[in-house]
């Protein structure tokens, strides 16, 4: 069956891909929607929602529209996903390749490497490195793939374990390719599909842990986010509801149909696991 | 004999992994932007020339790194993780004064959303394709996408402000002064929702895991040699399904030790819970760096020792597993 079958066999990343599709487009056209910037004043302060056309999900305490706060929201949180999930990647699908393939002692040094870096609590990890790095975009999206790149190189050393085996990398090294051409051009593109999948549901995790950062007061504060929207709210909980909801159901929603496509790409890219997982 | 030897090399790891993060905390005040004694003053005590001669001696700011490294490493090893500027009080003190509510938070959070989530999942299993299944997997997939710290928010919302059940802040009523059971009472009720709210991700995460490892094992021959010799449903799901399909759930519940930690100090914070989580909070506030890279450190170890218990308890569990694995 085609690939496009088999995502589409499952209802939930359909659902999920057209969620996200709705993120990414809000998150595309918030300049053109919103072309004022986010953190102005442009109404009176604390209105609720639905009751006025030109924000219909009220303002906050400072009269900012919180439609804008969340069209622009989206796309920081896209942008920290993708990139500190892109940067997590590179650095697990790296070691990983080199541990899984070359074995010995330098696999041995390196997986103990990796089970350090596992072992320690992430989130407060994240938190220090953004603490001390002083929080901006960079520093977000270094602590964000600092604390997430062992998974990655643990799944790519055992999928380059097995592989380095197969008879097709045996008739390469025959053939005489060096060693990192047959790592790059023989191995890793049969190794593609865990980690696309894998890669897809870090990118929901690293929303959540942006999320988590800025809602502390750690987010860039340039620009504006979901979590310190919803930080910002806290202390008005009792008077202004709307302020914590909307920026929340933004994260739930996105991070949900982010999941529900990772798992659709999984059904998809390796059948014979279907039905394996929860 | 066996079991001293996998004793001594698990504590081995254990000791080099505190090790590792102590280190990693000096090579982090050695790479922040700016002066390591400005960043062990922390900001308050910036403008203050006098203490940071003084810390500048004490830490040998002048001498090489790796001898700065090991005094470093002497002194944190030896109890001495810094003081706070801020708060005039060495941060062992402070963290000190701060754990118990911590370990009453993540222990019970750790015990309700293991309890709930092995429930639901056996649940879900043992009705799989039914409405209970979906209804319990939809749940599931909602909570495991939803913010921690949002969902408190949510929870101090209903319980708290809509419905008068719940106390929204703090860990006991202040100024009451309940003694004795009165006060374990009234702790208990501050306790219910930074527990359900920290719990109820965790929860999500072993509903799905114990469903899954159970479908694994239902599936296995042994289970259908069970059917087949007449053992009742209830039996065969406690006795010969769960018995084996528990442990990957154990695994995970180590493994995640580390998140449970992270996730209270959102917990803390959201309900002024007065933990290191929350000391962590205000010192990211006041730029308490020393008591930061002690709270770290102080977690780390908290993970570590669960870790080498969850190892110890599977000796106990299932005693095939060895110490290479």
């Amino acid at each position: 069956m085609s690939f496009l079958r088999l995502f589409a066999r499952n209802k939930g990343a359909v659902i999920g891909l057209v969620i996200l599709g709705t993120v990414v487009a809000i998150a595309a056209a918030a300049p053109l929607l919103y072309p004022e910037d986010p953190w102005r004043s442009v109404g009176r302060p604390l209105l609720p929602p639905f009751e006025n056309l030109r924000f219909p999900l009220g303002t906050d305490m400072l009269g900012r529209d919180i439609a804008a706060g969340i069209a622009h929201g989206a796309r920081v949180s896209l942008l920290i996903g993708l990139v500190s999930t892109s940067v997590a990647v590179l650095i697990g699908v790296g070691l990983g390749a080199v541990a899984g393939f070359l074995g010995g002692r330098l696999d041995d040094l390196l997986m103990r490497f990796t089970e350090f870096f596992q072992t320690i609590p992430a989130f407060a990890m994240a938190i220090l490195l953004v603490a001390i790095f002083t929080p901006s975009i960079a520093s977000i999206i270094l602590a964000i793939a600092v604390v997430s790149w062992p998974p990655v190189a643990r799944l790519v050393r055992g999928e380059f374990l097995t592989l380095r085996s197969r008879e097709f990398v045996q008739a390469a090294v025959v053939i005489g390719q060096s060693g990192p051409r047959i790592m790059f051009s023989q191995i890793l593109p049969n190794a593609m599909s865990p980690i696309i999948v894998a890669g897809s549901l870090m990118v929901a995790t690293a929303i959540l842990t942006e999320s988590s950062l800025s809602f502390l007061g750690l987010g860039d504060r340039n620009m504006m986010s979901w979590g310190f929207m919803i930080g910002a709210a806290r202390t008005m909980l009792r008077d202004a509801w709307w302020m914590s909801v909307f920026p929340g159901l933004a994260i739930l929603l996105t991070v949900l149909a982010i999941n529900l496509v990772g798992e659709g790409l999984n059904d998809a890219m390796n059948p014979h696991l279907r039905g394996r997982r929860a | 004999m066996r079991t001293l030897e996998f004793l001594a090399s698990r504590l081995g790891k254990a000791v080099l992994v505190v090790i590792g993060v102590v280190v990693l905390n000096f090579l982090l005040i050695q790479l922040a932007p700016g002066d390591p004694a400005a960043v062990l003053a922390g900001e308050a005590g910036a403008g203050d020339e006098l203490y940071l001669a003084q810390l500048r001696e004490q830490f040998g700011l002048d001498r090489p790194l790796h001898v700065q490294l090991l005094s470093y490493l002497g002194n944190v090893l030896s109890g001495d993780l810094g003081y706070s500027y801020r708060n005039q009080v060495p941060v062992l003190e402070l963290i000190a004064d701060r754990l118990p509510a911590t370990l009453l938070l993540t222990g019970s959070a750790f015990v309700f959303s293991l309890v709930l989530g092995v429930l639901l999942g056996i649940l879900a299993a043992s009705r799989r394709g039914t409405a209970a299944d979906t209804v319990i997997m939809t749940g599931a997939l909602v909570f495991y996408a939803t913010p921690l710290f949002w969902i408190a928010l949510m929870a101090v919302l209903v319980f708290s402000i809509y419905l008068p059940w719940l106390p929204p802040f703090d860990m006991e009523t202040i100024g009451a002064g309940y003694t004795g059971w009165r006060r374990a009472l009234d702790i208990a009720h501050h306790l219910v929702l930074p527990t359900v709210t920290l719990g109820l991700f965790f929860t999500a995460t072993y509903a799905r895991i114990t469903r899954a490892s159970m479908l694994e094992v239902m599936s296995l021959d042994f289970v259908k040699t069970a059917r087949a010799k007449g053992v009742q449903q209830g039996r065969i799901i406690r006795r010969h399904v769960l018995r084996n399909a528990i442990l990957p759930v154990f695994t995970l519940a180590s493994v995640q030790a580390g998140q449970l930690v992270g996730g209270a100090v959102l917990t803390e914070t959201v309900f002024a819970w007065p933990g290191i989580g929350r000391l962590m909070f205000d010192a990211l506030f006041q730029r308490d760096y020393p008591v930061l890279l002690g709270v770290f450190l102080v977690t780390a170890i908290m993970v570590v020792l669960v870790n080498l218990a969850a190892d110890l308890l599977y000796r106990i569990v299932d005693p095939r597993i060895e110490t290479a694995a």
